[in-house]
């Protein structure tokens, strides 16, 4: 088991390390749905641990709620680029003190 | 009593000589007592209320007013002489002014022979100053708006004599206090006038503080404020109470009446228009101290420290005022002085107790008559020279204003106590009484006559003798008619005044409000202290006569005096003990409660909302809009709590 929670872990760093560093949109975005996977694989690998389904199910969650994410994410992303010519998180920056 | 003996014993308590009021209610002619406050109440409400459209006739209206007050007046006089000695006190209860637990405190009048003299002098010499006054003020496009603080001034003083409570005289003395900055400020674009009418109303409300406090004591005390029941129960309070309700009283009396040492108001006073300061002095205000304390006869009698407290302020003034009247170069200044003076002969025949109170109201009116004559008459003097007030330049206007002169003469017989003019029965009779007493205050009271002789005589010398000293262009004239004939009626009151004391009138009118007085002997005859005080009296004058008749007065004050001279010059540097003992501490207190006001309070609350606000300005720096710096923080966040949960678990 612990090397799929190692995996686990090294992809959530690579999705987070992303995220942090990233200013192109659609990469951040890519990074966020790598962390989310990388918790699928811990929650799946903890319930084979454990012997029971709830893992699994939280599993199933985060699946239907990312895709419920990456309809309107993508959506966003999408407007801004239209209004601006950019995909960059960085030139959204208007909403600050 | 022996005249060596200082000692004050004679002031001993004796309950037995304070009489009980026990007034009858009012009926018949009596019940018209309201009327004689009401009018001049209702004169000046039409007058103020009216405003311009009574311009023309409402100088009249002011005067027929208070005419109308004197001939009410006058009438119940009459009545009350009509009924015997036991039955002369009548009280009118008008309303309940207010109620509060067992506090009841009616609007009531109380006639009785004090108030009824009082009445007859605030309303008739108030009448003939009135009338004097619509030829003063003939010129003044405010003199609508005068009368009708005139009449407030008056109707304010008779609610001061006719109350039946002390509350009742505080609304009376604080109207007085009103009408009098009103008054004293009268001509208010004058810079030393607003500050005058400022000075004298700050300097009362000392006094008044002392009166309020007296009223406050009385309701713990009494449980009343009523003059009839106070004067039932008196004997029954503490020996300490009651001296302190003299001191208060006498503080209050010191403030209206212009006692050391709250005398400082009444040089200034000066600054309000003539007839202004005659009501002061002759008729209201300043006799409001000295009614007070005779009325408040039931308290004093009982307080024998008080009634010595008096007795000390009424000689310091006496002579205080007199040094003041010796040095001024301002004709109404040295009235004033004067007038400090004689109140303070009338504060001392009141501290004498029962022997004394009904000399104070004699001598009081008979000051009323002659000090309202020279008063209008210096008036009648400055309409003459162009209301110049220097007497330095003055001089021989006797025969530019003969009736002028012979009035005013008449008034300074009076005043020095020439026989037989009024002021003569007055002042004599207090010296004796005084030095029947004890030897030492009567010494200061003839003092004080020869002081007075000596300053009379100058401003006499000065005014009507010697040679012209008038500034150029000034044509002395006579006043008209409607000034002048006030001044006769009040010359021959001046003369004639003393008649009130004929078998002793007075004393036996006064009698059942102030007691009998105790009879008294003398180690010498009383005409040997007549003789004593007319020989005084005839020094002050000759003292005078060489100082200022035989020599040319120079038009300008000189500089080179003596030390005596410049101190009375500056009031006896009244002002400056005022300025250091209460002016400079309080303003120094005053700044430094504003800078610790404005360092320490202001400080704290507006450095506090400071501090606060740069916090916010430096906080909200974090939030700049970076998406990845937001994400940066929301790690952080999670990676602490997922520290802090495994610090917990692996504790």
């Amino acid at each position: 088991m612990t090397e799929h929670i190692v995996l686990s872990a090294i992809l959530f760093t690579i999705g987070c390390v992303g995220v942090l560093t990233r200013r192109n949109a659609l990469v951040v975005f890519m990074c966020v749905e790598l962390m989310l996977n990388a918790c699928n694989l811990a929650l799946v690998t903890f319930a084979k641990q454990h012997g029971n389904l709830d893992g699994q199910v939280a599993a199933f969650f985060v699946m239907v709620v990312a895709a419920a994410e990456v309809v309107i994410g993508l959506a966003i992303i999408m407007t801004i680029f239209r209004t601006r010519r950019s995909a960059s998180v960085d030139d959204a920056s208007l909403l600050k003190y | 009593m022996n005249l060596t003996d200082m000692s004050l014993s004679v002031f001993a308590a004796d309950a037995g000589h304070v009489p009980v009021l026990d007034p009858t209610p009012a009926s018949g002619a009596f019940t018209l007592l309201w009327l004689i406050i009401a009018l001049p109440l209702a004169g000046a409400a039409i007058l103020l209320l009216g405003g311009r459209a009574t311009d023309r006739w409402g100088h009249l209206l002011g005067t027929a007013t208070v005419l109308g007050s004197f001939v009410v007046s006058l009438t119940l006089f009459i009545s009350l002489l009509g009924r015997g000695a036991e039955d002369r006190e009548i009280s009118q209860h008008l309303y309940t002014w207010f109620q509060a637990g067992t506090l009841d405190v009616g609007m009531d009048l109380l006639y009785d022979p004090l108030s009824a003299l009082f009445l007859l002098l605030i309303t008739g010499v108030g009448s003939l100053i009135h009338i004097y006054s619509i030829g003063y003020m003939a010129h003044d496009e405010r003199r609508r708006r005068f009368f009708a603080y005139l009449n407030l001034f008056v109707a304010a003083m008779l609610m001061l004599v006719l109350a039946e409570n002390y509350v009742g005289v505080f609304l009376g003395w604080e109207g007085v206090g009103l009408a009098s900055y009103l008054l004293i400020g009268f001509w208010q674009y004058r810079p030393s006038a607003a500050a005058a009418a400022k000075k004298a109303f700050v300097m009362n409300r000392v006094g008044d503080m002392g009166l309020s406090l007296a009223i406050a004591l009385m309701f713990v005390t009494f449980g009343t404020t009523s003059f009839v029941a106070i004067s039932a129960v008196s004997g029954e309070a503490s020996q300490n109470t009651l001296t302190a309700l003299g001191l208060l009283l006498l503080l209050a009396a010191c403030g209206k009446s212009a006692q050391v040492p709250l005398q400082a108001w009444l040089l200034d006073a000066m600054e309000g228009p003539t007839p202004v300061s005659a009501l002061i002095h002759a008729a209201t205000m300043v006799t409001a101290g000295v009614y007070l304390v005779t009325r408040s006869n039931f308290i004093y009698e009982l307080a024998p420290d008080a009634q010595t407290a008096v007795v000390v302020v009424a000689v310091v003034t006496l002579l205080w005022g007199a040094i003041l009247g010796c040095a001024k170069d301002d004709i109404k200044k040295a009235l004033a002085g004067s007038t400090m003076s004689q109140i303070g002969y009338m504060m001392l025949a009141a501290g004498l107790g029962a022997a004394g109170y009904a000399l104070a109201i004699f001598h009081l009116l008979m000051h009323g008559f002659f000090k309202a004559d020279m008063f209008l008459g210096a008036g009648s003097v400055m309409h003459a020279m162009d209301d110049d007030v220097n007497m330095r330049h003055y001089g021989a206007l006797r025969r530019a204003v003969p009736v002028t002169f012979i009035t005013f003469a008449m008034g300074y017989l009076a005043i020095i106590g020439i026989p037989p003019f009024s002021g003569f029965w007055s002042k004599d009779k207090i010296i004796e009484t005084a030095l029947a007493d004890n030897w030492v205050v009567g010494l200061f009271a003839l003092l004080g006559a020869g002081i007075t002789a000596f300053y009379m005589t100058r401003l006499m010398l000065m005014t009507f003798f010697g040679e012209k000293r008038w500034a150029e262009g000034v044509h002395p004239h006579e006043s008209p008619k409607v000034m002048t004939v006030p001044l006769m009626v009040l010359a021959a009151l001046s003369l004639l005044g003393g008649v009130m004391l004929i078998g002793d009138w007075i004393v036996d009118f006064l009698a059942p409000v102030v007691g009998e007085p105790p009879h008294e002997e003398l180690a010498v005859p009383p005409i040997v202290v007549s003789l004593i005080a007319l020989a005084v009296v005839a020094v002050g004058v000759t003292i005078a006569w060489m100082i200022f008749g035989r020599r040319p007065i120079p038009r300008e004050a000189p500089q080179e005096v003596s030390f005596v001279t410049r101190a009375a010059r500056a009031d006896l540097y009244g002002d400056a003990i005022n300025d250091g003992l209460v002016v400079v501490p309080g303003h120094a207190v005053a700044t430094g409660l504003t800078t610790m006001d404005d360092v320490v309070v202001d400080g704290a609350v507006e450095g506090g909302s400071l501090a606060v606000a740069g916090l916010g300005q430096t906080l909200r720096k974090v939030q700049n809009g970076y998406v990845r710096s937001y994400a940066l923080s929301l790690l952080g966040g999670a990676l602490l709590v997922v520290a802090a949960l495994l610090a917990v678990n692996l504790a």
